[in-house]
């Protein structure tokens, strides 16, 4: 077969890889420090203990119907996909929902290894999810790195990323601690009086060419 | 079952068609020099008898005074595979003449290469990196790499 050496791929496009070069690089460099967990407003709930009937039912809605955006990078998946099977039925935690776009989900499940070049993107379905909205950092990868920690492509922890709000451990961790996992977070919900002051971060930055969505 | 052709028997073929082009005949792989690969390689995939019209795949290996990039061929009209070597010397600027030519699957596995050992691959249609972004410093799978 000929290949048609003067045409250009489609995907050719020295520009867009030079942007998204400059983007994890710069992703990269603000991203020494973790992001601290969103635990605050749990102090603030001890406080101000007087919950109103309104919230104690918003409340119910928020942590009964956890939607999950799509964010599975590696192995930990499978066993969130065992986790939504019949045998450990993730639809009696009112979750059985499955979000292709982030604009409709609630919980960020972070399932597996996360690469320094997909790092934009999950800080970017992040930011498009709308508020409140939670993050499950699931298995020793998404704690920490795990076993990839000192390689030089890996994030060394979702916390890098995006504000964590449940670790679960485990490499990868079974369905039955999953399922606790969820359960902690709704947990969770159940204690805030309202919606959590989430730190706001940075969206990446435009593409002024014709590559632009 | 794809046996492995005997690499004697295509050395001394190889060796009566391009004299000096290769280097060695291993046990069961035939090292060419580089600037006689792609010749080598089209005369392998295109002369009857031999019809090596099916590339496996294209790896390197990084042997500290010289990389070695290593190309499995099978054919599928004598179910009979051969490998096919080449080294490239030089830590700053290794190249190896590109077979995207002659197998185009070649393209991408030629640019994973570029990308982690930093071999270059001339005439290569859309050389850069494949895995890691534009800007990242070294070659990972090199054996000096220290992050």
């Amino acid at each position: 077969m000929e290949i048609d050496r003067e045409g250009q791929y489609i995907y050719s496009d020295a520009e867009l890889d030079r942007y998204e070069g400059q983007v994890i690089e710069d992703l990269k460099a603000s991203s020494v420090e973790s992001i601290p967990d969103p635990d605050a407003w749990l102090e603030e709930a001890k406080r101000n203990i007087l919950l109103t009937s309104v919230d104690w039912v918003l409340d119910w809605a928020k942590r009964s119907s956890l939607w999950t955006a799509v964010c599975y990078p590696a192995c930990c998946g499978l066993e969130w996909m065992a986790t939504l099977a019949p045998r450990f039925d993730a639809a009696r935690f009112g979750m059985e929902i499955m979000r292709a776009s982030p604009r409709q989900a609630d919980l960020l499940l972070t399932a597996g290894t996360l690469t320094w070049k997909m790092a934009p993107v999950v800080r970017r379905i992040y930011n498009q999810m709308p508020e409140p909205k939670w993050v499950i950092a699931m298995g020793a990868c998404a704690i920490s790195g795990g076993i990839f920690r000192s390689s030089y492509n890996v994030v060394p922890g979702y916390n890098k990323i995006v504000p964590v709000d449940v670790y679960v451990p485990g490499c990868p961790p079974r369905p039955e601690a999953l399922i606790y996992g969820i359960q902690m977070l709704q947990k969770k919900i159940a204690k805030a009086h309202s919606v959590p002051d989430l730190p706001k971060l940075p969206g990446l930055p435009g593409l002024k060419q014709k590559g632009n969505r | 079952m794809t046996v492995a052709i005997s690499s004697k028997e295509i050395a001394d073929q190889l060796s009566g068609k391009f004299p000096g082009a290769i280097e060695e005949a291993g046990k069961d792989s035939v090292l060419v020099k580089s600037d006689f690969l792609l010749k080598v390689a089209a005369y392998l995939k295109d002369t009857d008898g031999l019809k090596f019209a099916y590339l496996n795949y294209v790896t390197a290996v990084d042997f500290y005074s010289y990389f070695e990039v290593v190309y499995q061929l099978t054919s599928l009209e004598s179910n009979r595979s051969v490998i096919l070597k080449t080294r490239c010397y030089g830590r700053d600027n290794p190249s190896v003449p590109s077979v995207t030519g002659l197998w185009q699957g070649a393209d991408f596995q030629e640019r994973e290469i570029y990308d982690l050992m930093g071999i270059s691959f001339e005439g290569h249609p859309n050389l850069k990196r494949l895995f890691l972004w534009d800007g990242f410093p070294g070659h990972p799978l090199r054996k000096d790499f220290n992050r």
